[in-house]
């Protein structure tokens, strides 16, 4: 019974996305004000139905009702709780449901925090809304339908894969859905101004807070996954270039683009048609990534859900979606005019170079990501692209960007000349460049690339010390810069750990691969690992083989390590769980290989050494804390929005804190 | 201004290619052993572990060699398939089971019916690293010299048999 309403729910819902597509677009283009009123109401409609569907597979899934497929295919009897709820997002319908369901939130998260925006432009924004739902609850009706019937029912369920069963990966596929999805207001915003012609800066002051949202949400959810991938995959790597990686990637890096360009576009009122081509672009990639991972094209290692008979009808919905957005655009955007001039030197010509290396970053990872099916398609044979593809094309980008990014803040609007900027990040220059130089002598190993790493750390770092400095000093202290400065710095900030965490990895990483019998010893890092054999564990639905692995440092005991490898009851795979002893500079992380046979109870163990890895992801989430500071401006609290909007209507007349400080002090 | 219908275009030639690539199959990837002489080895056999099973008693004739194991999920699928083609007796099947128990494999067996000749034991999976299993199932179409000419990877199908696998038995059957 429960299954039914679920799939009815969908039906209704799908019904109301009609509406919510079609009446608020049509009454806006009409300016009949009742149709534009339908919008909210419709979409709170929507929301309470996908939201009843949603529980309602919760409620098969916990409830272990393996007559529904979906659960019996997903879940397990012995499954825990938690898992058998994140068994909601193990496969491929009940991600699409998450997909809806997150789309809902996000429309009535806007019906919420838009009230005091002009009416038509909250009408297009949820009607455009309203249409992508409509795409995917036809998807999901159509061809993947969570809520289908396996009569008779089996008797158990075939389990959720088992490297799903881990706590990370609980909350990431949410983390990185609400980023994904998240675009679809920006993307919304874009439209809706290209459909009412006015694109002036507003649209873009509209869509900022929104964008750093949904920023801040996929910076979480790939950093949660790159994690997920280093304790879980037992490889001790935290990125493969693995395609389903790069499609979350990619919408990473168009949206970095696109939160920088939408300032300058609120600002200065400069790159108008650029930035709604980035708002097309990071919502497309999104959509394109979620093709790629649910219709089969591309082969990846963790691929679980494909299916490529629907590849077809994701396919369809892009060339919809995407080319009808891109055809709005070249209908529309010739008549945007240019906005703002600058000057070659000025913070506008570096914000633009920025967004030039991020959008070829983001066509060079969508190049190596797809390149293979390119080949293919036109008969050149199969291939596959891997890492050194990626790294030798990243790295040489990245290095102008981070230079960049330290010139940026210092640079002013408009114009600025070069004498004055280097005036101003001489010091940092030098420090910087004399920390890269001597630091790598100190810590062991001299090579290029890890002087170069530290060497742009470092950079950041003082620049951002620097401008901070300039700052507090023209301009009263701490509470003379807004909030949304102190984000960007913070989130800069994260770069520099980011690249801190990467560049010690990669120099000065240590990786022993052995045959160990009981009470043998390794060297790693100036750790001692000693074996001391295997014993048998039984999980809730797995046997283990749990290793003990103690730690010496001078000869004493600093720890102990239990790597297992596990294999599950219902599906028989097997799976590795290392064991990392986690430090601030460093990990330990040792990972059971298989038993040698005939050995008397000796194994293959991996044992690694990885100074500052947690750093990558220190960085990542100083990134979303950036953001997150960056929200917390005055000037998007509600109530300060409202004064704002009855003082100032006309954006000209805005200007942010930081702008009033930073450019005009000349 | 032509430069703005530029990202429309560029988007349609991808969708284009991702149209084409929906009908390619990546995970199609040619096997090195085609054409080459199937890896030799000699196995216990799953019925009676004091005899072993080796690709040489093969010689001469055709046979289908087919991966299994009593864990996997898609082997199931595949299993009405094997069992139908064995009743017609149109050439042999032979099974290496991949990885897995002798006693759920015996079990497996005995309840959903057996359509193999023989069945070899590859407990620790080191004949499936020689054969390049990384899927399971998977069937190889063996010639009478010991040559693998074909490989299915995963789920032997109806139509597969009947399109590919049983025209090339019959080619294959008529070569000295």
């Amino acid at each position: 019974m429960v299954p039914e309403i679920g799939h009815f729910a969908l039906i209704i819902a799908l019904m109301l996305a009609i509406l919510q597509g079609v009446l608020p677009i049509y009454g806006a283009a009409r300016s009949n004000a009742v149709l534009m009123g339908m919008a909210r109401p419709v979409a709170i409609g929507q929301f309470v139905f996908v939201a009843t569907a949603f529980g309602c597979l919760a409620y098969a899934l916990l409830t272990s009702d393996f007559s529904v497929l979906y659960v019996a295919e997903h879940s397990n009897s012995q499954l825990p709780a938690h898992y058998r709820f994140a068994a909601l997002w193990g496969g491929h319908e009940g991600s699409l449901l998450l997909w809806t369901f997150l789309l809902t939130v996000w429309t009535v998260a806007v019906t919420q925090f838009s009230k005091h925006l002009p009416q038509e432009m909250v009408a297009r924004v949820i009607g455009v809304m309203g249409l992508i739902s409509v795409g995917f609850l036809t998807f999901m009706l159509f061809t993947s339908n969570p809520f289908e019937r396996l009569l008779p029912a089996a008797m158990d369920g075939r389990d959720l894969n088992p490297l799903l069963q881990d706590p990370g990966m609980v909350i990431h596929p949410p983390m990185l859905y609400m980023g994904y999805v998240g675009f679809s207001v920006a993307f919304a915003f874009a439209l809706s101004a290209l459909l009412g012609g006015k694109l002036d800066a507003t649209w873009a002051r509209w869509s900022r807070p929104w964008t750093t949202v949904a920023w801040t949400f996929l910076t979480l959810g790939i950093a949660l996954g790159s994690g997920w991938a280093y304790y879980e995959l037992g490889w001790g790597g935290w990125w493969f270039w693995d395609p389903v990686e790069n499609a979350s990637f990619m919408p990473w890096l168009a949206g970095t683009a696109l939160i920088h360009s939408l300032a300058v576009t609120e600002k200065r009122g400069a790159f108008k048609s650029w930035t709604v081509l980035l708002a097309i672009s990071a919502f497309s990639l999104s959509l394109l990534g979620t093709f790629l991972v649910r219709s089969g094209v591309l082969t990846s290692v963790h691929a679980f859900a494909t299916d490529p008979r629907r590849g077809i009808f994701i396919l369809a919905f892009l060339v919809v979606v995407i080319g009808s957005s891109l055809l709005l655009f070249a209908w529309r955007a010739p008549k945007i005019g240019l906005g703002g001039k600058f000057e070659l030197v000025s913070r506008e010509s570096f914000l633009l170079s920025n967004n030039v290396l991020l959008s070829v970053a983001a066509a060079s990872v969508f190049l190596g990501t797809l390149y293979p099916l390119f080949m293919d398609a036109l008969g050149f044979g199969k291939l596959s692209v891997g890492p050194p593809y990626f790294n030798t094309v990243f790295v040489p980008l990245m290095v102008p960007m981070v230079l960049l990014m330290g010139l940026g803040p210092a640079a002013r609007w408009k114009q600025s000349s070069v004498p004055d900027i280097w005036v101003r990040v001489r010091w940092a220059f030098g420090a910087s460049l004399v920390i890269a130089v001597l630091l790598p002598f100190i810590l062991g190993k001299w090579t290029p690339l890890i002087a170069l790493g530290l060497m742009l750390a470092f950079w950041l770092i003082s620049t951002a010390l620097v401008d901070l400095r300039r700052r507090m000093l023209r301009a009263g202290g701490i509470k003379g810069q807004s909030r949304s400065y102190y984000g960007m710095q913070l989130a800069h900030f994260g770069v520099a750990v980011f690249i801190i965490g990467v560049t010690m990895v990669k120099g000065y990483e240590m990786e022993r691969d052995v045959r160990m019998s009981p009470g043998d010893t390794v060297q790693a890092g100036g750790y001692s690992f000693r074996f001391d054999g295997v014993r048998d564990l039984e999980g809730p639905n797995y046997h283990a083989r749990q290793g003990r692995v103690v730690i010496l440092e001078d000869g004493k005991p600093v720890g102990q390590l239990f790597p297992e490898k596990r294999q599950y009851d219902a599906s028989g795979m097997p799976m590795t769980e290392a064991a990392i002893k986690t430090g601030l500079f460093r990990d330990l992380y040792v990972s059971l290989g298989e038993p040698i046979p005939n050995s008397g109870g000796a194994w293959a163990v991996r044992v690694y050494y990885k100074p500052f890895v947690d750093w990558i992801w220190g960085g990542c989430v100083l990134m979303a804390f950036g953001g997150i500071l960056a929200l917390s401006d005055r000037r998007y609290r509600i109530h300060a929005k409202k004064k704002q909007e009855s003082h100032a209507p006309d954006n000209t007349a805005h200007v942010a804190p930081e702008t009033a400080t930073g450019s005009t002090t000349a | 201004m032509m430069r703005f219908i530029l990202p429309f275009v560029l988007f349609m030639v991808l969708a284009g290619f991702l149209y084409v690539g929906l009908g390619l199959k990546p995970h199609e990837v040619e096997s090195p052993l085609i054409d080459k002489s199937a890896p030799a080895f000699s196995l216990p056999q799953l019925a009676e572990p004091a005899k072993n099973f080796s690709p040489e008693d093969m010689k001469g004739k055709v046979w289908l060699f087919n991966v299994w194991a009593s864990w996997c999920e898609s082997c199931k699928d595949e299993h009405p398939v094997l069992l139908a083609l064995a009743q017609q007796n149109l050439v042999p099947i032979y099974g290496l089971d991949y990885k897995d128990k002798r006693e759920d494999a015996e079990a497996w067996l005995h309840q959903a019916g057996n359509p193999y000749t023989l069945v070899a034991s590859d407990a620790d999976g080191r004949v499936g690293i020689n054969y390049g299993v990384y899927g399971v199932p998977e069937t190889y179409v063996i010639d009478k010299q010991g040559v693998i000419r074909y490989k299915q990877i995963g789920p032997v199908t109806l139509g597969s048999l009947k399109d590919t696998i049983l025209p090339l038995v019959q080619k294959l059957e008529a070569q000295p």
